[in-house]
């Protein structure tokens, strides 16, 4: 049995390798730029809009109020990471009703990707908002006896989040897998769409989770300022 | 008893046992979670969405303790690696 879509190899030579994972990836790669390039070609600021530019502009707007509400004020400069992540994990979970198709954050090398995306973005979103050495006082908090803890969670929390995601979407194709063999009728049907829910559960969660830390390292700077501001 | 069959009879035993503890544990938590965040939600409607937010968030957290026994039961069972290494030799 396949524990990952990195073992179904099409092409290899010396060390590349083309596997099913590269290729769905660069496939959802190329569903989302080509039908975000299609729908904004032509953008209309009248009354009348297009349907795709209103489902684009609802989904923009949907993803910006939910960066709004973890606590980062200014989301413009937010979406342009989590967006990409959270439509990213959302259409490779969703395409699971394809035939054929094994999505690419079933795999982990895809997860752990993703998941280093955070870990290095976290210290340049913090780094360019409150310099250097703003973002080297966060890991102080509250005291400098925290320290060894807080670089143990940065890891581990990095390692949690590529576990996570690969566990819950391997865990959905493998149950859909075994069932097969069981009763091959309707009952996968079923869990297909338990799947289903459980990616798009998985993507929020993912993108929240990159909000949520981005959102501490940020907020840990800027309250260490205000207080100095305070007391000086 | 040779050695592939101690293997197989410890990883079998060893991934059941895993996924007892891990599903056991994790429901009994996020039970508690969800019914704290329905009884919170019901005094205080205005409150839902940032309570389903950070219940989500809740969740995931609890849900990744279930998802690592999960991961460590299936590479017991699957790509168990002192199974190939005994194999191999």
């Amino acid at each position: 049995m396949d524990l990952s879509p990195d073992q179904t190899i099409f092409w290899e030579y010396g060390f590349i390798t083309i596997n099913l994972t590269l290729v769905t990836t660069w496939g959802v790669m190329l569903v989302l730029i080509v039908s975000s390039w299609l729908v904004t070609r032509k953008l209309k600021t009248d009354i009348q809009i297009s349907r795709w530019q209103c489902f684009l502009e609802m989904i923009v707007t949907g993803i910006n109020t939910q960066i709004e509400e973890v606590g980062l004020s200014k989301p413009e400069r937010y979406i342009g990471f989590i967006g990409t992540l959270f439509l990213f994990i959302f259409v490779s979970n969703i395409g699971i009703i394809l035939p054929g198709y094994s999505p690419p954050t079933g795999s982990l090398s895809t997860t752990a990707a993703l998941a280093l995306s955070v870990f290095l973005a976290v210290p340049f979103f913090g780094i360019s908002e409150s310099g250097f050495g703003g973002y080297l006082k966060s890991y102080l908090q509250p005291t400098w006896i925290m320290l060894p803890f807080n670089i143990i969670g940065e890891v581990s929390r990095t390692l949690a989040l590529a576990v996570r995601l690969f566990g819950n979407i391997m865990s959905g194709g493998m149950i859909v897998a075994i069932l097969l063999s069981i009763s091959p009728f309707i009952f996968p049907i079923i869990m297909n769409m338990l799947g289903l829910l459980t990616g798009t559960v998985q993507a929020y969660i993912f993108s929240i989770l990159a909000t949520v830390y981005i959102a501490a390292a940020i907020r840990n700077s800027k309250e260490k300022t205000k207080s100095k501001v305070i007391t000086t | 008893m040779d050695s592939i069959t101690t293997i197989a009879l410890a990883s079998i035993i060893t991934a059941g046992v895993t996924t007892t503890f891990g599903t056991m544990m994790p429901a009994i938590g996020e039970g508690r979670a969800v019914s704290s965040a329905l009884s919170s939600i019901a005094q205080q409607p205005d409150a839902a969405p940032t309570i389903t937010r950070t219940l989500f968030v809740g969740l995931a957290m609890i849900e990744s303790t279930a998802i690592y026994c999960f991961v460590v039961s299936m590479i017991l069972i699957f790509a168990n690696p002192f199974w190939n290494y005994v194999l191999a030799n």
